[in-house]
């Protein structure tokens, strides 16, 4: 494989077992630089291990990597310099200050003591720490932890970031400065992987990938994959949703129906005039209901990513 | 290795380790606590056993004997009697620990070579038994310095006599030894716990995620306990001088070397152990797991020389056997370190095998 400048990550047939259990199977992943990629996937589905595999710090059973043109997991070494990596459960040192952990890792990441003490200073600003500097990490909130985690990796100005459901434990407010904090980095030329299970974060990002119980079940960008959904959304209002609901449940080529508000949102699994199909079942049920057509948004696509890969297991 | 990683890892150690209150006070808290634990409670050579005397014979001869075993400060008379029966009383409820009986006919056996003296002892604790015995082995020896009459060559004219610790006090046996079973202990048990606690807390992730090298993360987590080893090598020591009057016959660099070489032996160890451990309790497993042989077989508690063969290949492979050849050697007996070359040969090979392994066996992975 050649590096291209283009591409940050670049990863062929990707292979993760642990004993039996295939973690991730046959994984192809190519990141453009400078964009926000978005891992996009239920727990267990394989984000982390993916990421782990990236970054060098899991070796893979089969398949090939390519990190900022470096072969991974052999030129591991030099990559690490380069990449920042953010863990999804908190991993600086509770015992030491927002100040001493800043300066911790300058110095590991081998920044001199004049340009330590300048970085730190900037992202204390930059990351609204500058009355909390003697504060003990362990002592904060879910919010400013991640924060802190995040200033942490970006401290040597890597290229690459790795984020591992850095949003998981945190409030809204949090997560939408964290989220402003990402496309400052990028605008700056920094390429993001982030790792989510919220459906709204996926939305933000340039390009997503889904996982599935290992397997990738989609990629692009959030507009070409609910756009590949055009016409197998519907929304149905009824009177009585929850009736209306158990009749179409179990409709075929309905793939779910999902209750918001007074409405439901119904995913089918072909656009053949699926609407049409909706309403004779409700009529066939004496249900009265107004069926139109939807806005397939990501979570449709999760659902019949997802569902589909389910199907056609079954099917074999 | 990048010596601004190493500082930054030795660094942050220091920090966190200024923050953990329990460390800090195991650091001086261990050292004065087994010093006085040792030094005071639990003396082998017992000095004022409390004591009965029956001297029915009642003659210059045998009072002057009574006086020189009283002298040994072994004993300490509580209670005279006129018969051995009241002292068997005595000695059955716990009253005394020591009987002396001077039978009426005290100086025809003394003539005719025969027993001339009981000494009743309380036989349910060994190590009154021992002082008996030595105590047993006094008037024969004397008699003849008693002016008054002097005897042939009998038993017990062979006495123990004890260089180095001429008034046989545990104390100046167990203070130098002390000082490495504290450091094995309190080493080990430091640097055992401080990967995995890296692993527990998960910070181990973000460490192997940085170009931090596993050499620069082992050393850097270790150089602040050398530090400490020899401050609490100091404690002891002044401690043992100012409370016991240990001396220090050597000189007292090699005393600082000597410790510094069983510090890293240790260290090392405890690294090995750190990376073999999952979780911080087991760490703590395993310590005991070197810890007690350490003490048991390492000459600080038993003699070595006494120990089957066997244990006694099994204890060359502890370090703290090694520092107690050293310590004693150097302290009580003011050899140079030079001279007891072997064991600093034993301790320095130890230490270069056991943190190679270590730091090969840590990997910058995950898996």
């Amino acid at each position: 494989m050649a590096g291209d400048d283009a591409t940050a990550i670049r990863a062929r047939g990707l292979v993760k077992r642990f004993g039996a259990l295939a973690a991730i199977d046959h994984v192809d992943l190519t990141v453009p630089r400078a964009h926000v990629y978005g891992f996009l996937g239920p727990n267990g589905s394989g984000k982390s291990t993916t990421i782990r595999m990236l970054c060098g710090l899991l070796t893979p059973t089969a398949g090939e990597i390519e990190v900022l043109g470096l072969k991974i997991p052999d030129e591991a070494d030099a990559l690490r310099t380069r990449i920042g990596y953010m863990t999804q459960k908190f991993s600086l040192f509770e015992d030491l200050t927002v100040r001493e952990n800043l300066e911790f890792l300058a110095a590991v990441y081998g920044l001199s003591r004049s340009r330590t003490r300048e970085r730190v200073d900037e992202l204390v600003g930059l990351y609204h720490f500058a009355d909390r500097q003697k504060q003990l990490a362990g002592t904060m909130s879910g919010g400013q932890k991640q924060r802190l985690a995040l200033a942490g990796a970006v401290i040597h100005g890597p290229e690459l970031l790795f984020l591992d459901e850095p949003t998981s434990a945190v409030d809204p407010e949090s997560r939408r400065d964290f989220w402003e904090k990402l496309f400052d980095l990028a605008d700056g030329g920094t390429t993001i992987l982030v790792s989510t299970h919220y459906m709204d974060e996926a939305e933000r990002c340039h390009r997503i990938a889904i996982l599935d119980q290992g397997a990738l079940v989609a990629d692009g960008t959030p507009a070409e994959l609910t756009g590949a959904l055009a016409g197998r959304s519907v929304v149905v209002r009824a009177a009585r949703p929850r009736q209306a609901q158990q009749a179409l449940v179990g409709l075929p080529g309905v793939l779910s129906v999902a209750q918001v508000g007074n409405a439901l949102r119904v995913l089918t699994a072909g656009n053949h005039d699926a609407a049409a199909r909706l309403r004779d079942a409700l009529r066939g049920a004496r249900l009265d209901a107004e069926v139109v057509a939807g806005e397939p948004n990501l979570e449709d696509v999760f659902v019949s990513a997802t569902r589909g890969r389910a199907r056609r297991e079954e099917a074999a | 290795m990048n010596l601004r990683r190493l500082f930054a890892v030795t660094i942050k150690e220091l920090r966190q380790m200024r923050r953990d209150r329990i460390t800090l006070a195991m650091i001086v808290g261990i050292p004065v606590m087994q010093l006085v634990l040792f030094g005071y409670a639990i003396n082998m050579n017992l000095r004022g056993l409390s004591a009965g005397v029956a001297d029915m014979a009642n003659t210059g001869a045998s009072r002057a004997l009574v006086m020189d075993m009283v002298a040994t400060g072994v004993i300490s008379p509580r209670v005279s009697a006129t018969a051995p029966q009241a002292l068997m009383e005595q000695l059955r409820r716990g009253e005394i620990s020591v009987g002396v009986v001077v039978p009426p006919d005290f100086e025809a056996r003394r003539f005719d070579g025969r027993e001339a003296v009981q000494v009743l002892v309380d036989g349910s604790d060994t190590v009154v038994q021992s002082a008996a015995i030595q105590l047993a082995q006094l008037p024969l020896d004397t008699t003849p310095t008693a002016n008054v009459r002097p005897l042939g060559l009998g038993r017990g004219q062979i006495g123990v006599v004890s260089f180095y610790n001429p008034e046989r006090r545990s104390a100046v046996n167990i203070v130098p030894g002390l000082v490495g079973v504290i450091l094995t202990m309190t080493m080990v048990l430091f640097t055992g716990v401080a990967i995995v606690r890296e692993c527990e807390r998960g910070n181990m992730e973000l460490l192997i995620a940085t170009p931090v090298s596993s050499a620069e993360l082992m050393v850097g987590k270790v150089a602040p306990y050398v530090a400490i080893g020899l401050v609490q090598t100091t404690v002891v020591l002044a401690l043992g001088t100012w409370l016991f009057r240990v001396p220090i016959a050597g000189s007292l660099l090699d005393v600082y070397l000597a410790a510094m070489l069983l510090i890293l032996a240790n260290l090392a160890l405890g690294l090995l152990i750190s990376t073999r451990a999952r979780s911080q309790f087991q760490a703590m497993q395993m310590t005991f797991f070197v810890f007690l042989p350490s003490i048991l077989l390492s000459g600080f508690m038993f003699p070595f020389a006494g120990m089957p063969r066997v244990v006694q290949w099994i204890a060359e492979l502890l370090p703290l056997t090694h520092f107690m050849r050293m310590i004693r050697g150097v302290m009580l007996r003011g050899a140079s370190l030079p001279e007891l070359w072997p064991d600093v040969l034993a301790l320095a090979a130890f230490t270069a095998v056991a943190m190679t392994v270590a730091i090969l066996r840590f990997r910058k992975r995950l898996d």
